[in-house]
């Protein structure tokens, strides 16, 4: 696994008539973490949704290495490297965490490759290891969220696009999820977007940012510009 | 005499769990509740008809084949139709089951072989009979009751054991994470309904020597409705255990009473379930934790 290269250039994409995201342009480099800071409604969602194919954006283009995965059926995105771990922890509720880990692998062929990752997937989240038999609805918020990024992993994707991983947990569970995060992009090489309302964690881990407005972009700044930017504190760092 | 309407209200029920098993299974896929699920069982009948009467097959083989065909319909009815009616608002989707169900309905009255006289073909198993624990055992229900018990076994280790099996349920829970898995749900769903179907098809297979195959005998297959719902509409042990308690309670009901309340039997026990205990007789749930 070497993070893939993620290129998004002049989307336009909404819900029927009402247009959510304006010309939004943003780049993932290989191996970065990159945070989208937004507020409620801002888009945040959508855009991810649009990389990965949930939805077709009206105009504009997101390539990966090069190579334009707009139209993609959704299904086939994570084979290309991509994987989303949507809002709001979806786990399969009445699966349990293996077979919720093993599903994540479906994309791969099917035998010893799952297993081998699912080592590794536990090895990063050794709860999930000890909840192996449990189902899935039966665990913690804390411990679904770590399952779905888990499973997120099994597919072994190039990019990762999380989607408020912090939502609902308490501060120091946030601390470890976002540690784990850190791991995984550093030790796995994998390319990571996270879209955050949570600025304060996402920019401990992130090494650049974008703000998303009313569905525009900013141009791209260095996490540390955004920690310290007076606007950045006011609206999302909750002090100011 | 107890004893045999109890082997007979058991292997009646074991037809309608299979049918009410697919319905269930389609219905927990893809929100569809399928009408034209007895009308497929009728295929199934049909098909028997063709491969074990008309042909000649070895009756095996010929059961195989025929469930192989009704599966593949099944397949092709979610390909061709359903696939794209999926997310429109729910009544239309009713109709186009039901009209799928009359045009079934319809072709079968005109295939040559057919038609819409009662027929039926031979099976190993006429008119025989074992001795079960010192009593006499028609073989044909004996069959009916096996048959179905070693399907739940196959279908629960599917479940429970498979790849495929384990992403049906997954699609089944959660569409989109099924899909960011990897997982193309439609094409899944075409493959559950290729199961419901197949099992339609068993049902009517094994029907066919007690009720004869004709058009309307899908009527058989509405009966899947008030077992579905009496095990809580979708559970799949409820719509099995549903379906033999329709069984027994229409096989009971018209020795004891008459035919009349015979046919009305399972429907009144439908009212009662929905105004009584509207989650079924095994209407639990796993509370999601937040
Ligand atoms: N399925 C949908 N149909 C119609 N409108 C939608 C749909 N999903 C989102 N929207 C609208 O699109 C806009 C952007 O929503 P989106 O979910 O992308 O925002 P977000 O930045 O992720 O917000 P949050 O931080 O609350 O998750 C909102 O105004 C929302 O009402
Ligand atoms: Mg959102």
């Amino acid at each position: 696994m070497s993070g893939g290269r993620l290129l998004v250039d002049g989307l336009t994409a909404g819900y029927g008539r009402s247009s959510v995201l304006n010309d939004v342009s943003l780049e993932l480099d290989r191996g970065q973490v990159i945070a989208l800071l937004g507020a409620n409604g801002a888009g945040k969602t959508t855009l991810l949704r649009c990389i990965s194919g949930l939805i077709r954006p009206t105009r504009g283009s997101v390539s990966l290495e090069g190579a334009s995965i707009v139209g993609c059926a959704p299904h086939t995105l994570i084979r290309r490297g991509i994987a989303h771990v949507p809002e709001g922890r979806q786990p399969f509720p009445h699966l349990s965490v293996r077979e919720n880990l093993l599903m994540g692998a479906y994309s791969l062929p099917a035998g010893k490759a799952a297993t081998q990752v699912l080592d590794l997937v536990y090895h990063y989240f050794p709860i999930l290891k000890e909840r192996t038999r449990q189902l899935a609805g039966l665990l913690s918020g804390g411990e679904q969220q770590m399952l779905v990024i888990a499973r997120a992993l099994m597919g072994r994707p190039q990019i990762l696009l999380l989607d408020e991983p912090s939502l609902g947990l308490s501060p120091k569970l946030v601390g470890t999820v976002f540690s784990i995060i850190r791991r995984i992009n550093e030790e796995q090489q994998i390319s990571v977007l996270l879209v955050e309302q949570n600025a304060n964690a996402a920019l401990q881990v992130a090494t650049h940012g974008y703000l998303l407005e009313h569905g525009r972009a900013s141009r791209k700044f260095d996490a540390a510009e955004l920690l310290a930017s007076d606007e950045v504190r006011k609206s999302y760092l909750g002090h100011g | 005499m107890i004893a045999e309407l109890l082997l007979n209200g058991i292997a009646l029920g074991c037809v309608y769990s299979l049918i009410a098993l697919g319905f269930v299974l389609i219905f927990k896929a893809t929100g569809i509740v399928n009408f034209a699920q007895g009308d497929i069982m009728m295929l199934g009948s049909f098909f028997g008809l063709t491969t074990i009467g008309l042909w000649g097959m070895p009756y095996l083989l010929g059961f195989v084949c025929a469930v192989l065909a009704t599966a593949v319909c099944g397949y092709l009815f979610n390909r061709l139709l359903l696939q794209h009616v999926v997310g429109r608002p729910e009544f239309q989707i009713i109709m186009v089951t039901i009209g799928l169900g009359y045009i079934l309905r319809t072709i079968a009255g005109v295939v040559p072989g057919w038609g819409s006289l009662p027929q039926r073909f031979a099976t190993p198993f006429d008119g025989k009979v074992d001795v079960v624990f010192g009593m006499p055992v028609s073989q044909e229900r004996l069959v009916i009751v096996l048959v179905t018990a070693g399907l739940m076994v196959l279908l629960f280790l599917f479940f429970r054991f498979t790849r495929v099996g384990i992403a049906m349920q997954a699609a089944s829970q959660n569409k989109t994470a099924a899909t960011l898995v990897g997982i193309s749900v439609p094409g899944v769903n075409s493959l559950v309904w290729a199961l419901g179907a197949g099992m339609a098809g068993v049902a009517g297979i094994l029907i066919a020597p007690i009720t004869f195959v004709y058009p309307g005998v899908g009527y058989v297959g509405l009966l899947a409705f008030p077992a579905a719902v009496l095990g809580g509409f979708g559970s799949l042990p409820g719509a099995f255990v549903g379906g033999i308690v329709i069984g027994l309670l229409e096989v009971f009901s018209g020795f004891y009473l008459s035919e009349w309340v015979r046919n009305a039997a399972p429907y009144m026990a439908l009212l009662a379930v929905l105004f009584i205990r509207p989650s079924g007789l095994f209407g639990v749930r796993l509370q999601k934790k937040v």
